[in-house]
């Protein structure tokens, strides 16, 4: 399949294959990433939309067994070569989970965690920081008074915007948003949603979604998976009102399956 | 640029770290094989002049004497074997009953107490069972039961010499029977684990064709999980061989091979701890580190087995134990 | 003749029966047994048990060195085998997916786990106390500590393996490195469950008489010089039991129901804390 490229690409992936042990989840990928845009990955579960994410940043080498070929360029530096520090890789790109992830530590340290990891703050802006994340992910206002709490005692709404304010803390390039609303309720789905409008003036955001109307709202480009094959990829209007391919087509007016 | 520079210093710093502490972790990991080459390499090492004086004579010699300087190791060796024997025979049935019971039977209000109940009870310091059967136990069995057995079961043809003797209370009888009351919580609490295992869908289904409960424990239950009953009392034995203290109290103490269940023995660990800090003389001491290295070695085995078994049945759930 | 419907029940409701009896009869024993040593600690245990040292045979005296020996063998014995514990758990549950050390240690730690504790003593005698030539708290503590070492591995590893692996995904996501991840963050999620493993291992230990006896050994008088042999509530006890004496044997019941006490309080307490742990997570 030929690449599908962007005007201003942070993230360029060529001839992209994932194995599970002998299994091949994924199948010679190309695609760009657009910088300060949102691109969402769509597909029915199983599709790989998921995996693919997880190569960005090579979650998938906590596992045995798994592995990655081809190239994803990130400022002209291939991801997945082994040369590449790992801890250096994550701490430019973030990265959000499914399911709320609160570390078992207090709010403020939650933020911190991550921050202190790479820089030397003082205090003071470390308080900084911390303000400037949660402002980012809406959350100040909920817990600017009950910073010294356990993370795990916000509710899953807010667990999940801590969440977010923790990956942007370290002011990554790329965030990475794994089915970020899938466990939440519609009222903090549309919080989390609004945030992602107002993320993308300052980063690169993939997300994956399993809800098209979520796609279709927060993305500007998408990419239709299936079965570990990139099937159609373009600007979302493209991809909704007019897509190319008849299974995108299928998929995407519900005739699918 | 700056803040590169400082990520670079970080790197280094942290992937050094890492590897200190992945190094550590292992490092312990390491340690728990040093540990049992360790074990098994000392105890050798303190039995060789046993094993060079006597050979494989020892392992079927019951003579016992320090005297002479005459060891071998058939006496413990059999009341060790014997004493569990006799444990497993009355602990098995009972807590096979007990776990039925807690899985399939109790109440629901009274089987998370029942349960905990059975559990702390497991965790009872085996001195306790052994201190309970010198002072309650065996002066009542003497009084009270041992006569009963003597004309009873000790005029019959076949069993009779082994039931004959006179009742003192003590005996290979009584320390197997305190093992078994010793080891009842912890087969069981290992065995109701095992049939918690059963997906309850399996079990609806065969009560959904009209089962009854005991064909449901009988036909789903012990066939699904045998192989884990089998390891949970492979486990119970491994306890009773190695058990010490709820044993020296009750065994009797005599190195003397008799028919007679009703007559005192000695098994591994009493021996062990009877004589082991008295003994002299370098061949006593030897011979009594030679028998550590025989107890280490069954209940190595026995214990191994039952851990295979164990794990086969979590393989065969699909999860990893 | 009976139907087939009538036998399956007759034999449904004798099992059932049979079961039944099975956990009155456990029971029964258990009953009896901790009725007796209640019954006769009781009236044993007088304040003379915690202030006076362990006397000679005839006359009365306390276990007071007896109970200060235990608690600083257990305590010992707990802070060398915790740390080592809770290192080599860490391997097997967070380092050791691949390669052969992982799988080999697990299984030769299930099997120390349940390994005589008479051997052990054996063992510490061997390599320590021939070594320095006499008996030693020392010696008693590191025997205590190998029997701890299995217990935390054990459960450090099974309470590391609850923790979900998002937990540990959103860590390495913000490129946390792996000490920092497992220290900061798993093993701290995973600590309430830790903890209830050390004091179980503390139980177990308190209550352990096998290993002692080659190795601490046992002291007449107040010691508080783990260079020397040293008193403890379990040798004290089969010593006081299987003597001739009834004031030994009174002492040695009221031993026997403090340290039951002991364990049965840290067993309980081990499992409040990690139910409540379990609640508000």
């Amino acid at each position: 399949m030929n690449a599908e490229t962007v005007n201003t690409p942070k993230v360029i992936v060529r001839d992209l294959n994932f194995y599970y042990g002998n299994y091949r989840a994924l199948q010679d990928i190309n695609l760009d990433i657009a910088e300060k845009m949102v691109t969402a990955f769509i597909g029915p579960s199983g599709c790989g939309k998921s995996t693919l994410l997880r190569t960005f940043n090579r979650m998938y080498q906590l596992y045995p067994k798994q592995k990655a070929t081809g190239q994803i360029m990130l400022d002209g530096r291939n991801v997945l070569d082994p040369k590449q520090d790992l801890n250096m890789l994550r701490a430019k790109i973030g990265m959000v989970f499914q399911k709320p992830t609160p570390f078992p530590m207090s709010i403020y340290d939650n933020i911190a965690f991550g921050v202190k990891l790479y820089e030397s703050l003082s205090r003071y802006e470390m308080d900084e920081r911390v303000e400037w994340a949660l402002k980012k992910a809406a959350l100040w206002g909920e817990v600017s008074d009950k910073l010294k709490q356990s993370g795990t005692s916000l509710s899953g709404g807010q667990q999940q915007r801590l969440c977010i304010a923790r990956a942007i803390a370290v002011k990554p390039q790329v965030l990475l948003l794994d089915e970020p609303t899938s466990a939440l309720d519609p009222i903090s789905t549309a919080h989390i949603e609004k945030l992602i409008d107002e993320l993308k003036k300052e980063f690169t955001i993939v997300i994956v979604t399993h809800n098209m109307q979520q796609a279709a709202r927060v993305s500007d480009y998408t990419a239709y998976m299936y079965l570990g094959d990139l099937i159609e990829f373009g600007d979302t209007s493209t991809v909704f009102t007019n897509p190319k391919r008849k299974e995108t087509e299928d998929y995407i007016t519900g005739r699918f399956g | 640029m700056k803040s590169t520079l400082l990520h670079q210093a970080r790197l280094k710093q942290q992937i050094w770290l890492d590897m200190l502490f992945r190094g550590l972790t292992r490092l312990s990991a390491f340690g728990v094989l040093a540990l049992l080459l360790a074990i098994i390499a000392s105890l050798v090492i303190g039995s060789m002049p046993a094993i060079e004086a006597f050979g494989f004579h020892f392992l079927v010699s019951d003579e016992w004497n320090p005297v002479t300087d005459e060891y071998g190791a058939l006496v413990p060796i059999v009341g060790t074997l014997v004493t569990s024997g006799i444990a497993l025979l009355i602990a098995i049935p009972v807590s096979f009953g007990i776990a039925i019971f807690l899985t399939e039977l109790s109440p629901r209000v009274l089987r998370r107490p029942l349960g905990i109940a059975v559990e702390l009870l497991a965790g009872i310091p085996s001195i306790i069972y052994g201190m309970w059967g010198l002072f309650v136990f065996a002066p009542l069995f003497a009084d009270h039961f041992e006569p009963w057995i003597n004309d009873h079961i000790g005029t019959l043809p076949m069993l009779g010499p082994f039931f004959a003797g006179p009742p003192m209370g003590i005996g290979i009888l009584t320390a197997g029977i305190i093992l078994a009351i010793m080891v009842i919580p912890f087969i069981a609490s290992v065995m109701r684990d095992v049939f918690e295992v059963v997906p309850p869908m399996l079990k609806e289904s065969a009560y959904g064709v009209g089962a009854t409960t005991w064909e449901v424990v009988m036909k789903i239950v012990l066939p699904f999980t045998r192989i884990g009953v089998v390891g949970g009392i492979m486990l119970g034995l491994g306890r009773a061989l190695g058990e010490t203290m709820a044993v020296t109290f009750v065994i009797g103490n005599a190195h003397e091979l008799s028919k007679s269940l009703l007559m005192p023995g000695n098994s591994i660990s009493s021996a062990l701890a009877n004589e082991f800090t008295e003994a002299v003389g370098e061949l006593y001491t030897s011979a009594l580190i030679e028998l550590g290295l025989i107890l280490f070695f069954i209940t190595f085995v026995v214990l191994s087995l039952a851990r295979l078994m164990l794990h086969k049945l979590g393989k065969g759930e699909g999860q990893t134990t | 003749m009976l139907t087939l419907y009538t036998r399956r029940r007759i034999v449904n409701i004798t099992g059932l029966l049979v079961s039944m009896l099975a956990m009155a009869f456990g029971l029964f024993w258990l009953c009896w047994i901790l009725f007796t040593l209640l019954s006769h600690g009781l009236t044993a245990l007088t304040p003379a048990v915690f202030s006076q040292m362990t006397p000679p045979p005839g006359s009365t005296g306390g276990l007071l060195n007896a109970i200060a020996g235990t608690l600083m063998m257990s305590l010992l014995g707990t802070l060398i085998g915790t740390p080592i514990g809770i290192l080599a758990g860490t391997y097997l549950a967070e380092f050791g997916q691949r390669g052969w050390l992982a799988p080999v240690t697990r299984f030769i730690n299930d099997i120390l786990l349940s390994a005589p504790s008479i051997v052990i003593g054996l063992f510490v005698y061997e390599v320590y106390v021939i070594r320095v030539g006499h008996f030693s708290g020392w010696a008693g503590a590191l025997a205590l500590a190998i029997i701890v070492i299995p217990i935390v591995i054990r459960t450090t590893e099974n309470m590391l393996r609850l923790i979900p692996n998002t937990l540990r995904e959103a860590a390495s996501a913000l490129g946390a490195p792996q000490w920092k991840i497992v220290s900061f963050v798993t093993l701290r999620a995973a600590r309430a469950g830790i903890i209830t493993g050390v004091m179980l291992a503390i139980a177990r230990i308190s209550g352990e008489t096998a290993p002692l006896l080659f190795t601490a050994l046992n002291n007449q008088f107040w010691s508080a010089d783990m260079n020397s042999p040293l008193a403890n509530l379990p040798v004290v006890i089969f010593q006081f039991a299987m003597s001739p004496y009834e004031d030994w044997q009174h002492l040695a019941w009221a031993g026997a129901l403090l340290i039951t006490i002991s364990v049965l309080t840290l067993n309980i307490l081990a499992r409040i804390l990690f139910r409540q742990s379990a609640t508000t997570h």
